[in-house]
């Protein structure tokens, strides 16, 4: 062994060959057959995509590094479970590119918040969390409050998710930027085409409690009120027994 | 001062006359195409943050075309100067991995701060934690970490082939290169421009530019090797190309994504859920194995025997050690996702390589310190020496600690708590810093081709803050996480959980404004690191009798491949 070694390191390129087989092998036999073996992801044949205001919510999650303090991924744990809800499936981040489960918990795990609190809370905790829970360190977030939401191009980013696999439909992508309007302002008219496309339990709400404006707001606490009820599938099927 | 940057400008004019003519051609067009390509983003991305990027781009080509300019008419160089070793870019990647670890370690005390101080943020976006944590993060692996590797990777290369580089433009094409992916990746950032996974922020097109970098990385490494005067290509070079060769494979994908359109810098991520889940800690894992481990052993494996006077202790462990990472380190991503919706069958694989992958770390820990063997009095008299021993002994507390809390039991306590982030610490501070910051200081004299560094005594005190910053980090963060993952699962006599989750945020204040001050000792001793190697540059250099026989050799020559070249 040690002799065939002596020769290997002579030779650069076989060096090289021998690295890239050798790591390759790995993440091979654990990531491929993730695709190919079909219980690995459960079905939910009630599953709804992310509605274009839920999605711009979602990227203001990305863009503010929430994923770094919040999880989005209660584990097979008795103590989670109780703490937080039924433990995470894999479909109910199907939708998800990226996932956002998280590593680290400097705040609580947010994978059941949907429809925990009022609307009205969320604006109030992300304006100044210290308003409604003094000990908590979570940075204030009023800038949401100030930025108007940019939705001329949620029609180009539904586009690119279908392109990466998520079902939406011509409708939708045409649609996307009225009904990002009409989901936070129920009186509009755009309002009727969001439960058409969506589901008649799709939330359409005054988010941030201003009608006149479109804010960052808006689409912050429509995605956070989303989070884990694209889905129930995780409530009705049994739950394995948890560690 | 005012000396200092009158080196600045003169090694500018003089680093452009070792080009060639035909290597400064090729540069202006090489910088011309990126100016292009800045603006082309300017006008594509109008109205989207990938403008921004675009001037950024545009803006940093001309900054460096200006320094080009200034030496463009500079004479052809001296025959002579070929016959020589080329380290003006092992120089400028030596100041520029320490620029970077000021500003990386300085925004990583600040979020350190933000955690015990939230009001800190003072409204504005992105001083906020989610927006400069990432900063610091890719600051200290990408900036710090990755200039120290290219720097010192160069060296070690042509020293141990007994070769020169093979031309003068593509190291600096990938040193420049480099370095503009960190300031997209940082001030991207800043602007709220992420991908969102750990380690791979940067959006798509600072992704692309980077597959380029790699590429000619690749190929200086290959085209040097042929070059070689050693018939054997020694262990240090095994690393630093399995970091080269791996981390292309993870960065490429990791980052499968489909932009929303040219003209925008957000992409979605190809992949969804649990299968993007895997790879993404299929990568993370293995960031920390090729990036934070494998180029660094690459140094330790140089230096380190280099600076004992003592060949390394194992020939035969150096082997096991080396392929034991390369092929076990690719298995153990999945123990990130112990007990999520990941298939138990990867966490259970995940968790066994993690745990026999403690076999070759500790080989390579073990052989780093059995090589000091005959050197401890120097260990005790010579603190930069001290440095590498204590990197070594971290790299096996640390390497100890990681397969320990991948055992799925000890996972369900240590995940999602400070555990995890003080785990992080011990390798990045005590392992990562440390070689580094030992490496550097025994490097930079032999670049500037000076006696010695400007203080001794600086070398010393910057130890003692080392180690003390990161044991205080380490320990509030063991505190912490232990006490936080045990408080989550304490149920009280009635069997409901004692503790709601804000009682146990609670309890981490003392320890956050602890790992602030650690952090704060960490950071001191890195900025009189920069001061120290700044005061040994910009003395004025004597003649040093012993660099003049550190030069490439023409004839081959046999040498003993158990120890570390020239």
């Amino acid at each position: 062994m040690f002799n065939f070694h002596y020769r290997l390191e002579r030779n650069a390129m076989g060096l090289v060959l021998a690295i890239v087989v050798v790591a390759s092998i790995g993440g091979l036999i654990e990531i491929a057959p993730l695709f190919t073996i079909d219980e690995t992801v459960e079905d939910a044949p009630d599953m709804r995509v992310y509605t274009p205001l839920e999605l711009a919510g979602r990227n203001i999650y990305i863009r503010e590094g929430c994923y770094a303090c919040h999880s989005q991924m209660i584990r097979t744990l008795r103590d989670e479970v109780e703490r937080y809800g039924p433990y995470s499936l894999a479909v109910e981040s199907k939708y998800d590119h990226p996932m956002l489960w998280g590593s680290k918990r400097t705040g609580p795990d947010i994978a059941r918040l949907g429809g925990k609190y009022s609307n009205e809370w969320h604006v109030a905790h992300l304006y100044n969390p210290r308003d409604l829970v003094p000990e908590s360190k979570m940075p204030a977030y009023r800038w949401l409050m100030r930025n108007s939401l940019k939705i001329g191009d949620l029609g180009e980013h539904l586009a690119a998710m279908r392109a990466v696999g998520v079902p939406y439909t011509d409708e939708m992508i045409a649609n996307a930027t009225a009904d990002a309007y009409g989901q936070a302002n129920p009186d509009s008219t755009q309002a009727a085409g969001v439960t058409a496309r969506y589901g008649e339990a799709t939330n359409v709400s005054l988010f941030d409690g201003k009608p006149e404006t479109l804010t960052e707001m808006d689409a912050i606490v429509a995605y956070l009120q989303i989070l884990g009820r694209l889905t129930d599938v995780a409530h009705k099927t049994e739950q394995a027994s948890v560690e | 001062m005012i000396q200092g940057t009158w080196i600045i400008q003169r090694g500018g004019v003089g680093m452009v006359a070792l080009l060639t003519a035909l290597e400064r051609t090729y540069a202006a067009i090489i910088l011309v195409f990126v100016i292009c390509v800045g603006v082309a983003m300017a006008v594509a991305g109008r109205g989207d943050l990938m403008a921004a990027h675009g001037w950024i781009v545009a803006l940093f080509g001309m900054v460096v075309m200006a320094v080009l300019l200034r030496g463009i008419d500079a004479p052809e160089p001296w025959e002579e100067r070929f016959r020589e070793y080329y380290d003006d870019p092992t120089k400028v990647g030596i100041i520029l991995a320490l620029i970077w670890g000021v500003i990386g370690m300085f925004v990583g005390v600040w979020v350190a701060a933000l955690l015990a101080w939230p009001d800190l943020t003072f409204d504005a976006a992105w001083a906020s934690f989610g927006r400069l944590r990432p900063v610091h993060t890719s600051g200290v692996i990408f900036g710090f970490g990755g200039n120290a590797l290219i720097a010192t990777s160069f060296h070690v290369l042509q020293r141990t082939t007994r070769a020169r580089l093979p031309d003068q433009l593509s190291p600096w094409f990938v040193l420049i290169g480099y370095n503009l992916f960190c300031v997209l990746a940082a001030t991207g950032y800043l602007m709220g421009l992420t991908q969102s996974k750990e380690y791979a922020e940067p959006e798509w097109y600072a992704d692309l530019w980077l597959v380029i970098v790699w590429v000619v990385y690749f190929l200086i490494y290959i085209r040097t090797l042929a070059r070689r005067r050693e018939p054997h290509i020694y262990v240090a070079n095994w690393y630093y190309m399995a970091f080269i060769l791996v981390v292309a494979i993870l960065h490429i994908v990791n980052n499968l994504a489909v932009p929303v359109s040219i003209g925008h810098a957000k992409s979605y991520s190809l992949f969804s859920g649990v299968q993007d889940a895997m790879t993404q800690w299929w990568y993370g894992h293995n960031a920390v194995a090729f990036f934070l481990t494998a180029g660094f052993l690459g140094m330790l494996y140089y230096y380190l025997p280099k600076r004992a006077g003592r060949p390394i202790y194992s020939y035969r462990m150096s082997i096991i050690s080396f392929w034991g990472i390369t092929f076990m380190y690719m298995w153990a991503g999945s123990h990130h996702l112990h007990y999520t919706a990941l298939p138990h069958w990867v966490q259970t694989l995940g968790m066994v390589f993690s745990l026999v992958l403690l076999v070759p770390s500790w080989a390579s820990a073990g052989n780093a310190l059995l090589t000091l063997n005959g050197a401890w009095h120097k260990v005790r008299d010579d603190a930069v020496l001290r440095f590498m021993m204590l990197a070594a002994i971290f790299y096996g507390i640390a390497t100890f600690e990681g397969s320990f809390m991948a055992i799925r039991a000890v996972n369900s306590l240590s995940h999602y708590t400070d555990w995890t982030v003080g785990h992080v610490h011990a390798g990045a501070l005590g392992w990562v810093a440390m070689i580094t910051f030992g490496s550097l200081y025994a490097l930079v004299p032999w670049m500037w081709k000076r006696p010695a560094l400007y203080s001794a005594r600086l070398v010393e005190l910057h130890f003692w803050l080392a180690l003390a910053g990161t044991v205080v980090y380490v320990f509030a963060m063991w505190n912490s996480g232990i006490t936080q993952g045990l408080m989550w699962r304490t149920y009280d006599q009635n069997g409901t959980l004692a503790y709601s989750f804000i009682d146990t945020l609670v309890a981490m204040h003392p320890y956050y404004i602890a790992r602030t001050v650690g952090g704060l000792l960490f950071l001191a001793g890195a900025v009189v690191a920069f001061y120290n190697i700044w005061m040994t540059i910009s003395r004025p250099a004597p003649v040093d009798e012993g660099a003049a026989a550190d030069l490439p050799v023409e004839p081959p020559a046999p040498r003993a491949w158990a120890q570390a070249g020239e």
